[in-house]
């Protein structure tokens, strides 16, 4: 009885195959329409490559030292020049890369499920939790962010693991506002009282309902702190924290090479910066990238 | 109303327009080769629904169509000089001098962090109305002629601290600050109550008509365009279908969209087929007629509270001396009594701010009470917390249907997955996968959603689709009492008149009541068999719908119902 | 005024949090404070020694109690490495990093604040690709690596700026010390060599900072710029036939300011640790400088309080931020 015309609705005329197929079709559009995120992509895929196969493709050993090279310019021998021990620089940028991935990765994966579980519950529940929450944010908030990196590290002692933990803990109220702030407007959502109506329990709210669609803004800050997390790692070892020498790093390696420059030795600093800056622009033009294709409002 | 003076050249002449907008799949044309005509003093109205192309019409006649669109041919004469062809810097001399327009949303219309007065003043300077000597006179007079009461006080007054009527009155000041020729309002009164609509609409008539100006009135609202219009102009999809005097539109409308338009417009004396279309297939079906058995009510309220903390205005308590009266909570609902019968359709009707959807947030358990019983099925649930009624086997039994059907589905759930939600966590547990598939096709047939559109996100829907998605997970699980909470104020009308007559079906075929939460007395009055009417947090009047709307007893009633707008049926 | 008194009230509870963070950062955490007080060459008996006299034997409460006490008076501790109070430590070398910093940030919103205007105003034109590329690159930059490039470009290779060394030409005598800013002391006093020494050695460490603040400053005001533009209200403008200037400037720039000033707030947390990097290339004398150095002789006293100078001055500057916030939203000045 009821099959009302529906002719009076105007229809999308779009068709959607499954969701997997769509996502790789939306992404391969993104990516041909905005050459930028094209190469972004290419560049992601080129780091998490150097970062397995940096040490077997060096072509000297990194920490080899020999004095009757050092402060050599680039050359054919070596394509980055010898620094003041007489190291490869290019191996030394080369074997670097996994260290400083690793340092982002991980810092930003314990962020990610710290910040993000705090500011849901925060954001969701309201209340004391959120005023715990939101304290605590608002205390670490108050130090700016590198100098409470400094004073973690420092106190904790000279170590990659203090390293992840500092840079873990600096970022965190940057998530837990995130997360709340989006938890908090769809608190009273439409659908999330709907789902109240269909009987769905607070976990499954929280995590079936609300957690999904914060989602694709927490890949994005997730993307963009990659880029936050490496300079701030290579920033702590460029201030002599962190990382200790001869281990080769990015943020090290500059420092080491800072004092030649004065004197034009530029190639000891600048290939390791370089490194640095290329990853971290990355991952600043991934989180861009990342946004278009994950946000389903943008989807056509 | 006047009639037009056909003997003179018109004000405002606009010739084969067309307008154009530059997208990602390509060139749109928002509004094609359309002729509009508007004479000194006349009042021309625009209608449509969205995506008519009306609202861009104004905005190419003022040239501030935003950077994607442009003027594709056709030209727009304002006495004498076309203003297709003309310079940016002589369209500023016509903007605000001679043409000005009013908006929608008032409040967003102005700028929040700028005094009314000043902005006053801005168009008067740049209008070289005034001088810096006489300037805040001016703008007090202003404020004087659009009715702002201590208008020396509300000169220096933010956006922020004026309600929506008043904001409008100052966008309206705004406007007429400068005495233009042309107004035009572009939905001026959309978003606002509908007692505040009069006022606002009274005070545009009245201001023009004592200027001798012409106006165009843009609006979604054909009965609101017919009652204040000499002329209405019929648009869809960016042409113009009919043009009519507007005391003929709804006796004999000539276009077969008009008609369905004219049909669609909730109005006293029709019932809810009368809405549909000539060539429905519901149209001459019979209303279902539903028996209210005597008996003990479904739902009975009574004496119901809900109260907020207020916040604190003024200068709060200093850091030492901290003891002051703590202020008096906020009673958004204020002691109200009511019952809904099995089968029957109650509504539930009054301003913003009334309480009336904190009533249904009650009812439906999404909220916490303050004080008051209500009893479902004879069972009071008002003491059951708003957290644990999840767990209630009550839950089932009373659903809602959403204001905004899109807000209210989840964006990454397809339709189907969104309408077995209530089967999945409340249905029985024995259900497998094809019986669930069953159950989701029926229930899309039941609403009328094709199969083929439960695999899509609501972004791939129409407003209309979503709305008959949001009522199948409602009806889901066959609950005794369906709160509908505004459903057709996001639709255009053409698309309500569907929604209404599906919603009454449904009820009808599987044995529901109705609680319907609605601003609209039309619409309520053709939906429901009761009526109560609220203000401020209590109820003012209720009653058989018949009654309350013919022969209202309350005051605000009939200020209410003599507020909607009267088109010359 | 009330208000700010108001204000000044609510950043109590976040003093008292940096005190606690920055006590904890010492006491409870792993590693052994006594050794890192007594630095590394120190013997057994004599780390017993200063952890007695530090009160370090004693219960944590106690002690904490006791860092209350001595922050009260000002005591931050002494500086193993220059044998100086570290508070004395902190003001002498403060204006050199205050002046950097915000001549940086000077810098960076002269630059900044046009160039968004431009590229939100000229949507797509080559001002805003520029704007595009210069947000992305300046956040993606490490701001000691800028720093050693343009040394070695304009001292090493140009020759425009002397060597980075210190505030002001080892040969130029420092100004009269009037407000500490060597810029400022210079101009007051018409010590215009001493200015053009010290300008000589600031434009560049300045010009590092601001590169690295430029990019969120200009990214927020394109994007605010852009909502303000597209707004209702500028459309009321618009359609009354306000100028352009008008509309661009009075309606939608001022409106557009309010992000802008929220994002100094994170602008400042970025500066001031860009400050302690830049510091260490240039040679400036800075807090930053000072902490950088005690660090790797573990002397600990003045990491501690460079660290509880550093988050006041931040919660000073962001209540700052706050105040100038409520200047221009008359909603925030009058719910207050």
């Amino acid at each position: 009885m009821t099959t009302l015309d529906i002719k009076a609705d105007a229809t999308p005329s779009v068709r959607r195959p499954t969701p997997v197929v769509a996502l790789l079709r939306h992404t391969r559009y993104v990516l041909a329409g905005n050459l930028v995120t094209a190469v972004a992509f290419g560049l992601f895929a080129i780091i998490v490559l150097l970062a397995i196969i940096g040490p077997w493709i060096a072509p000297y050993n990194p920490t080899a030292t020999n004095t009757t090279i050092a402060l050599q310019a680039p050359s054919a021998a070596h394509w980055f020049g010898t620094d003041n021990l007489g190291r490869d620089v290019l191996s030394r940028v080369l074997v670097a890369t996994r260290l400083d991935f690793i340092i982002a990765i991980s810092s930003v994966a314990l962020v990610f499920a710290l910040g993000g579980i705090a500011g849901i519950a925060a954001g969701y529940f309201g209340g004391w939790t959120d005023r715990i929450i939101s304290r605590l944010s608002d205390t670490i908030m108050a130090f700016p962010i590198f100098v409470l990196a400094m004073g973690i590290v420092a106190a904790l002692g000279n170590s990659v693991t203090n390293i992840v933990i500092a840079t873990a803990i600096v970022n965190f109220p940057l998530y837990a506002r995130i997360a709340r702030g989006e938890a908090n407007v769809r608190r009273n959502a439409g659908f999330v009282q709907a789902a109240k109506l269909s009987g769905n329990s607070t976990p499954r709210i929280l995590f079936g309902q609300i957690l999904p669609n914060i989602m694709p803004i927490m890949m994005v800050q997730m993307s963009l702190t990659m880029g936050y997390a490496i300079l701030n790692a290579a920033g702590l070892s460029f201030v002599g924290l962190g990382v200790r020498p001869p281990t080769p790093e990015w943020g090290i390696m500059v420092a080491e090479g800072a004092s030649y420059i004065i004197t034009g030795e530029w190639w000891m600093a600048l290939f390791p910066g370089a490194a640095l800056m290329i990853a971290v622009f990355t991952f600043n033009l991934l989180g861009d990238g990342l946004r278009d294709i994950v946000d389903p409002q943008r989807r056509t | 109303m006047t009639a037009p003076i056909h003997d003179q050249p018109p004000l405002l002449d606009i010739r084969d327009l067309t307008v154009e907008f530059a997208t990602r799949r390509g060139t749109v044309t928002a509004v094609s080769a359309i002729d509009i005509s508007v004479a000194k003093g006349e009042t021309v109205g625009i209608v449509g629904e969205s995506g008519s192309g009306k609202s861009v019409t104004s905005y190419a006649v003022m040239r501030i169509l935003d950077r994607a669109g442009r003027i594709a041919g056709g030209t727009i004469t304002f006495s004498g000089i076309d203003l297709s062809a003309a310079t940016e810097r002589s369209m500023r001399d016509f903007r605000g001098r001679e043409i000005s327009m009013i908006f929608q949303n008032p409040r967003a219309a102005l700028n929040p962090i700028r005094k009314v007065g000043h902005q006053i003043e801005d168009i008067l300077r740049q209008h070289v109305q005034a001088s810096s000597m006489d300037v805040l006179e001016k703008a007090i007079d202003i404020l004087k002629q659009v009715r702002i009461a201590r208008p020396e006080e509300r000169y220096n007054a933010y956006p922020f601290e004026l309600s929506g009527g008043m904001c409008q009155r100052i966008v309206i000041a705004l406007a007429l600050a400068c005495q233009p020729q042309l107004l035009i309002a572009d939905e001026p009164t959309t978003g606002l109550d509908v007692t505040t609509q009069k006022a606002v609409m009274e005070l545009v008539v009245e201001l023009t008509r004592a200027r001798g100006m012409s106006t165009i009135l843009i609006t979604h609202d054909l009965g609101l365009a017919s009652t204040y219009c000499d002329r209405i102009v019929v648009m869809e999809k960016g042409r113009i279908v009919e043009t009519a005097q507007s005391a003929t539109i709804f006796r004999d409308p000539a276009h077969p969209y008009t008609r369905k338009l004219v049909r669609a417009t909730p109005r006293p004396g029709i019932s809810l087929r009368d809405l549909l279309p000539d060539d429905h297939p519901q149209r001459n079906m019979p209303i279902p007629v539903q028996a209210v058995p005597e008996g003990a009510p479904l739902l009975e309220v009574e004496n119901l509270v809900k109260e907020y903390p207020r916040q604190q205005s003024g200068p709060k308590p200093g850091f030492l001396k901290r003891k002051t009266e703590p202020l008096p909570a906020f009673r958004a609902v204020d002691g109200i009594s009511f019952k809904v019968m099995r089968g029957e359709t109650v509504g539930l009707v009054g301003e913003s701010g009334c309480g009336k959807s904190t009533t249904s947030m009650m009812v439906t358990r999404l909220i916490d009470t303050t004080s008051g019983t209500i009893r479902f099925n004879g069972e009071d649930i008002a003491g059951i917390p708003a957290a644990q009624f999840t767990r209630s086997p009550l839950r089932r039994r009373i659903q809602m249907v959403f204001q905004d059907p899109s807000e209210s589905l989840n964006p990454r759930y397809t339709a189907g997955r969104a309408i077995i939600d209530p089967i999945l966590r409340m249905g029985e547990t024995t259900t497998d996968r094809d019986a669930l598939a069953d159950r989701c096709a029926e229930l899309a047939r039941l609403v009328g959603l094709p199969a083929d559109l439960l695999d899509r996100f609501p972004h791939q829907l129409s407003g209309g689709q979503k709305a008959r998605v949001g009522i199948a997970r409602a009806i889901a699980l066959n609950p005794d009492l369906v709160i509908l909470d505004e459903p057709t104020a996001a639709l255009d009308v053409s698309v309500q008149s569907i929604v209404l007559n599906l919603l009454n079906d449904l009820k009808a075929e599987l044995g529901m009541s109705y609680l319907f939460v609605s601003h609209d007395l039309h619409v309520v009055g053709l939906l429901c068999d009761r009526i109560i009417v609220m203000n401020t947090g209590r109820i003012v009047e209720q009653g058989n719908a018949a009654d309350v709307l013919e022969r209202p007893t309350a005051a605000y009633t009939s200020e209410l119902i003599a507020a909607i707008p009267h088109p010359p049926v | 005024m009330r208000s700010l008194g108001k204000r000044l009230i609510t950043i109590v509870p976040t003093l008292i949090g940096v005190v606690i963070v920055t006590f904890l950062l010492t006491r409870v955490l792993p590693g052994d404070t006594a050794a890192y007080f007594a630095g590394p060459m120190a013997s057994q008996e004599s780390i017993e020694e200063i952890r007695v006299s530090l009160g370090l034997d004693r219960p944590l409460y106690e002690q904490f109690v006791h860092y209350i006490g001595d922050l009260a008076q000002g005591d931050l501790g002494q500086s193993l490495s220059t044998g100086q109070p570290v508070l004395t430590e902190i003001l002498t070398r403060l204006p050199a990093s205050a002046e950097l910093t915000l001549l940086g940030l000077l810098f960076a919103m002269v630059v900044a604040i046009p160039l968004g205007i431009l590229a939100a105003v000229r949507q797509g034109s080559i001002v805003d690709h520029l704007c595009r590329v210069l947000t992305t690159a300046g956040v993606s930059l490490p701001v000691f690596f800028t720093g050693l490039l343009f040394v070695y470009l304009f001292y090493y290779v140009l020759n425009w700026a002397p060597a980075p060394f210190g505030r002001i030409d080892i040969f130029a005598t420092p100004p009269q010390h009037i407000t500490g800013f060597y810029l400022i002391d210079s101009l007051i006093t018409g010590n215009f060599e001493a200015f053009r020494a010290s300008f000589a050695q600031i434009w560049l460490p300045a010009v590092t900072l601001g590169i690295f603040a430029l990019a969120p400053i200009a990214r927020m005001t394109r994007a605010s710029m852009i909502a303000a533009l597209s707004s209702e209200f500028v459309r009321t403008a618009r359609a009354g036939g306000l100028s352009p200037r008008k509309t661009i400037i009075t309606y939608a720039f001022r409106n557009a300011m309010l992000p802008v000033v929220t994002t100094l707030g994170m602008v400042f947390s970025f500066l001031l640790g860009a400050n302690v990097l830049v510091e260490k290339v240039f040679a400036w004398p800075g807090i930053g400088s000072f902490a950088v150095e005690a660090l790797l002789v573990s002397d600990f006293a003045p990491v501690q309080g460079f660290v509880l100078t550093m988050a006041i001055l931040y919660v000073v500057l962001n209540l700052l931020i706050d105040l100038l916030y409520g200047v221009i939203d008359p909603r925030v000045r009058i719910e207050a």
